[in-house]
């Protein structure tokens, strides 16, 4: 689906020119005249677009001049992609534009509805120019309205294109920080795993830990569950592969604070608990780790 | 070996993580076929379903066939190494697993993995 | 792909160089052995890092050459195994087990090296 409507966008963004919908001279000298009105027009058509706006309750988020500021901007790349045929520059514009109140709250049908509003505005004041000659109106519009929706499909696609990209990039963020990797000490890794396990989740997991046992060089792992009440068979069993598979790369994994549902789960999905080293809690898993490594904590007074 | 069954995962856009798994797949059961059928044919296709994209493999042969399917595919991922048929193995590298086996007409498995 | 195969004071380091056929793994296992023996080697290591997909077979012929080695009285390390390969090994049920593994070359030397010493003291 993404990647369809990507295609889609590409057909509007390389430097497509508005093609004449009637084969004659007039499309241009139309488009001109369409130009130069909105140009003339530019204060009052504006202001009618930001009242509409404000009527319909769109953009809540932002106040009154920046409504007006954002306004004038795209109504001005509005008039240059009619005049030269060109959407680079809306383009470009609705996509800072999405960067810019993505962050501020503004859904789709905000901006969506906006720039339909823009259009309906335009159109309106059309109608109140050519209303004399019906024949001129018409053609008028056969230029106009074409442009019109590939310009609210620019703008629109732009937004929700920004939006997704966000949205994958805090997905990334969330999923990387759900899941930390933590050296603790020369070659001891440690893995606290919180909330609920799915099985994306723990697909993630897994690989993170695989890559953070090579560029760590660790040689004990400590897996603490201490923060998850509960894992079904394919979880379990999926925790289990990450203990195997760390192995196969030469770490040792101690896995810590097996709630009784988790245990009750590794049994009854047939693990042999004898071939994974645990520990009841963190602290003991650390313990049981340091040994591994060969290190000895004691206290300082008695090392003296 | 599975160079260019990999070389259509990685253009699916398929992570390494599972460009690793659909070829250990293929490698599977291929040796599945040479070992019971001597003989067979391994398809690779994308598919596309409702919101992703995938690929499917098909594994055919006219060899001996499979009497008792479900003893072939009995899970046992604790018996470490277990060298039958790899079939279990296979399921579990996989999304989607399905095999219609006819005993002396030959076996299909057809397995399926999403992208993520 | 034929396996090379160094001798490094009393160890023999095979280097896996990219895909095996299964007629390199059984060529392999016997080219080891051979050198095993005549070489009165105390460990092997076996140096997977290039190696993208491993199946059952490759794994147990891997698991065969460390029980034969052992039946030497050698020692065997494999090491290097890529963290996808492994992840793809332990979904196939293959875990090797009985058999050492080490992160890589120098920490499967650090292991002989320290058994070594052990079986002196």
């Amino acid at each position: 689906m993404v990647r369809k409507r990507n295609e889609d966008v590409v057909v509007f963004t390389q430097n497509t020119t508005i093609e004449a919908t009637e084969s004659n001279q007039t499309a241009p000298r139309l488009l001109r005249e369409l130009v130069a009105h909105l140009r003339q027009n530019r204060t009052p058509l504006r202001e009618e677009w930001v009242r509409r706006i404000t009527e319909a309750q769109l953009l809540t988020a932002m106040s009154k001049p920046e409504i007006f500021a954002e306004a004038t901007s795209v109504y001005d790349s509005y008039v240059v992609a009619l005049e030269t045929g060109t959407f680079e520059a809306l383009q470009n514009y609705a996509r800072s534009l999405s960067e810019r109140i993505i962050p501020r709250g503004v859904e789709t049908h905000e901006v969506i509805g906006i720039v339909l509003l823009l259009r309906d505005v335009l159109a309106r004041s059309l109608f109140a120019k050519y209303q004399g000659n019906f024949e001129e109106l018409n053609r008028i519009l056969d230029a106009y309205e074409p442009a019109a929706n590939r310009i609210a499909n620019t703008v629109a696609v732009g937004f929700v294109q920004e939006r997704e990209r966000i949205i994958r990039q805090q997905q990334e963020a969330i999923r990387e920080l759900s899941t930390p990797v933590l050296p603790v000490r020369e070659r001891l890794l440690i893995l606290p795993i919180i909330g609920v396990m799915d099985p994306q989740r723990a697909r993630q997991l897994t690989e993170q830990l695989l890559h953070g046992i090579r560029t760590n060089r660790a040689k004990v792992v400590v897996i603490d569950t201490t923060g998850v009440a509960a894992m079904d068979g394919t979880v379990a069993n999926h925790l289990v592969l990450t203990v195997q598979a760390s192995r196969l790369l030469g770490a040792t994994v101690i896995v810590t604070g097996l709630s009784p549902e988790i245990a009750q789960t590794l049994v009854t999905i047939g693990v042999d608990l004898n071939k994974m080293n645990t520990a009841g809690d963190l602290q003991g898993g650390i313990e049981q780790a340091e040994r591994l490594l060969g290190y000895k904590v004691i206290p300082i007074a008695e090392a003296s | 070996m599975a160079a260019d069954e990999v070389r259509v995962a990685i253009k699916l856009g398929f992570s390494s993580g599972d460009i690793t798994l659909i070829a250990t797949a293929i490698s599977e059961l291929a040796r599945n076929i040479l070992s019971y059928a001597r003989q067979g044919e391994i398809l690779l296709r994308t598919v596309d379903g409702s919101n992703r994209t995938g690929i499917l493999i098909v594994a055919s042969d006219e060899g001996p066939g499979i009497s008792d399917i479900r003893q072939a595919l009995r899970d046992g991922f604790s018996t470490s190494g277990s060298l039958g048929m790899g079939l279990p193995g296979v399921r579990r590298l996989m999304d989607e697993f399905e095999i219609t086996s006819e005993p002396m007409h030959g076996t299909t498995v057809k397995v399926k993995k999403w992208k993520q | 792909m034929e396996v090379p195969i160094l001798k490094q004071g009393s160890y023999l380091i095979a280097t896996v160089q990219g895909a095996l056929t299964d007629a390199d793994l059984l060529e392999l296992r016997a080219a080891l052995l051979e050198r095993v023996v005549r070489m009165r080697s105390q460990g092997v290591i076996l140096d997977l890092t290039a190696l993208d997909v491993m199946d059952s077979f490759a794994s147990r012929t891997i698991r065969e050459i460390a029980d034969m080695i052992r039946l030497r009285g050698a020692a065997t390390v494999i090491v290097g195994i890529q963290p996808e390969v492994a992840f793809a090994m332990v979904q196939l049920g293959l875990t090797l087990e009985e058999v050492t593994t080490a992160l890589d070359l120098e920490e499967g030397l650090a292991y002989l090296n320290q058994k070594s010493k052990e079986a002196r003291i």
